[in-house]
């Protein structure tokens, strides 16, 4: 690593915190601080169980017009080889584009790691810290890399989605249908409204109407903009999206054991 | 103080005093008045109880960062606390910041961060720079210029509170700072290398307690820091983007030596 030149200041006038004693223990927070951090912790191990549990169950994914977002897109076909389920050629995507995903590593660097649990509550102290400077964690500078292959799968979802309504010559319409759109629309937001795309769509110009910019930027502000808006409420499309996953491939599961469940409408 | 204005309601604040090696916590009470903040119940203890108690203020309005601390266990601007948010038999404890080295009682020595920030290469434009800028491209920019310097991010962040990296970590009161000049539409400097190497921008891990605290309401992880470590991916971490960058014979700021220029109007 190069050798810090942040300032001046000789290594031994560097500032350091107050401890005993105007501080003493982890926190002065009177308020439920862990509240926040636990409850992220229990969704997440809860939802990772859960995918787990799928991913291995390698069966009750598909019905009729009818795919889990566990399995798709179904490659089974093409790789009759692989000896385990099929889930697993697919699930490393969704799962590297949420492990990276700025939103994702608050949470669980706040409720896995403790790096910190919440604002102010120090639980881990010392001068070795480095953060995603070095490995593994600089690895998450990868996250516009799993943004790339996101989109695809994103996109196989909604033709699963549109699968569910053109089929047998005829359209149809179910509840189990509006429930995959549903989720499509919520995956769309959270995946549209990544900081990665953020970036790469306009953020990354300084200038987007300076005279020698101004025809090759005038769509990178408006797509700018527009991610910008899903970006705002990147934190509610993560929650909503991964809950609606997990609801979505339980539905498909329980379709899978009695059809009449997806409520055909027409 | 006026007694129309009164509550009835008395508050014990329980408030540092000493240095940052030798000291207590005291407690006062004092009497809760409408619309009542932190700050005016320190100065309360100062004209009743003890003048010699040691805070740092100017402006009470939340504009000059001055008085910065932590109220149970938050850090907040004391002219910004308002008293009626704390239950009545509430003991209210009021701290200097823990990051920064205590001198007396509620005040700090911040000055590291006035060292910190003399290393970031001012802004560059170029000396033939056309300065009409449009709003679209300045609004971002503005956003920044928030900033009243108190410190507050710098003191809740955990890698210069709890990890003590003042040797090698800027903080992100200072990558607001960078953000601003680097995404300003006439900068010609290039500062990805110093955020990288000196500023340590990677020791970020975005948990956003910056964001909550700050006072401005700068949306410094989503607008400041994370759009700066994506432009530090672009140098650095991204070697397909960067190939197809000059493929295509992009590449936006090569400038990286470009010296300030000055941009005080000629007289």
């Amino acid at each position: 690593m190069t050798q810090s030149q942040l300032t001046d200041l000789p290594e031994n006038k560097l500032p350091t915190s107050n401890d005993v004693p105007a501080y003493e223990g982890t926190t002065e927070r009177k308020d439920n601080w862990w509240v926040e951090p636990a409850l992220i912790a229990f969704v997440f191990t809860a939802f990772g169980i859960y995918s787990m549990f799928r991913a291995f169950e390698n069966n009750l994914y598909e019905v009729g017009p009818y795919l889990s977002p566990f399995y798709s897109p179904n490659l089974k076909q093409y790789v009759p080889w692989f000896p385990l389920s099929p889930a697993f050629l697919i699930l490393w995507i969704p799962l590297s584009f949420r492990a990276t995903c700025y939103y994702y590593r608050k949470a669980y660097y706040r409720s896995y790691f403790l790096h910190p649990p919440a604002c102010t509550v120090g639980m881990f102290k010392g001068k070795g810290y480095t953060g995603e400077q070095s490995f593994p964690f600089v690895l998450q500078n990868l996250h516009r890399y799993a943004f790339y292959f996101a989109v695809p799968v994103l996109l196989i979802l909604w033709v699963d989605a549109f699968n569910t309504v053109y089929y047998g010559g005829a359209f149809h319409m179910s509840v189990l249908t509006v429930v995959m759109f549903a989720n499509c629309i919520l995956l769309s937001g959270y995946t549209f409204g990544c900081h990665a795309c953020r970036h790469l769509v306009g953020g990354k110009e300084d200038c987007f109407s300076c005279p020698k910019n101004e025809q090759k930027l005038k769509p990178a502000f408006q797509a700018w903009q527009l991610v910008t808006k899903f970006n705002e409420r990147h934190q509610q499309w993560a929650w909503t999206s991964l809950i609606s996953v997990a609801l979505t491939d339980l539905y498909i599961r329980y379709t899978c054991v009695d059809p009449s469940l997806a409520f055909q409408i027409f | 103080m006026p007694e129309s204005s009164g509550t009835g309601r008395q508050a014990t604040l329980k408030v540092y005093r000493g240095t940052k090696d030798k000291g207590e916590f005291q407690s006062y009470k004092v009497p809760v008045e409408a619309g009542m903040v932190v700050l005016d119940a320190i100065h309360y203890i100062q004209q009743n109880f003890d003048p010699e108690l040691a805070v740092r203020w100017n402006c009470k309005a939340a504009k000059c960062g001055s008085c910065s601390a932590e109220v149970n266990g938050m850090p907040s601007l004391m002219c910004k606390s308002r008293m009626d948010q704390f239950k009545d038999d509430e003991d209210i404890c009021v701290q200097p910041l823990k990051t920064f080295p205590i001198i007396k009682d509620l005040v700090t020595d911040v000055s590291w961060n006035y060292e910190v920030n003399k290393k970031i290469t001012p802004f560059s434009p170029a000396p033939d720079a056309d300065w009409t800028i449009y709003q679209e491209d300045i609004e971002r920019v503005q956003e920044f210029r928030k900033c009243i310097e108190c410190f507050l991010c710098q003191n809740v962040c955990h890698v210069l509170r709890d990890h003590e990296r003042k040797d090698n970590f800027m903080g992100p009161r200072f990558m607001v700072r960078v953000a601003g000049l680097e995404m300003h539409p006439l900068d010609e400097a290039n500062r990805l290398k110093y955020l990288k190497d000196e500023g340590h921008i990677g020791y970020c891990n975005i948990t956003k307690c910056c964001t909550e605290v700050c006072p401005e309401d700068i949306h410094i992880t989503d607008n400041a820091i994370i759009p700066l470590k994506e432009r530090v991916v672009d140098e650095f971490y991204d070697p397909l983007g960067k190939f197809i960058r000059n493929l295509l014979g992009g590449g936006k700021k090569t400038k990286a030596s470009v010296q300030p220029v000055s941009i005080t109007p000629s007289k």
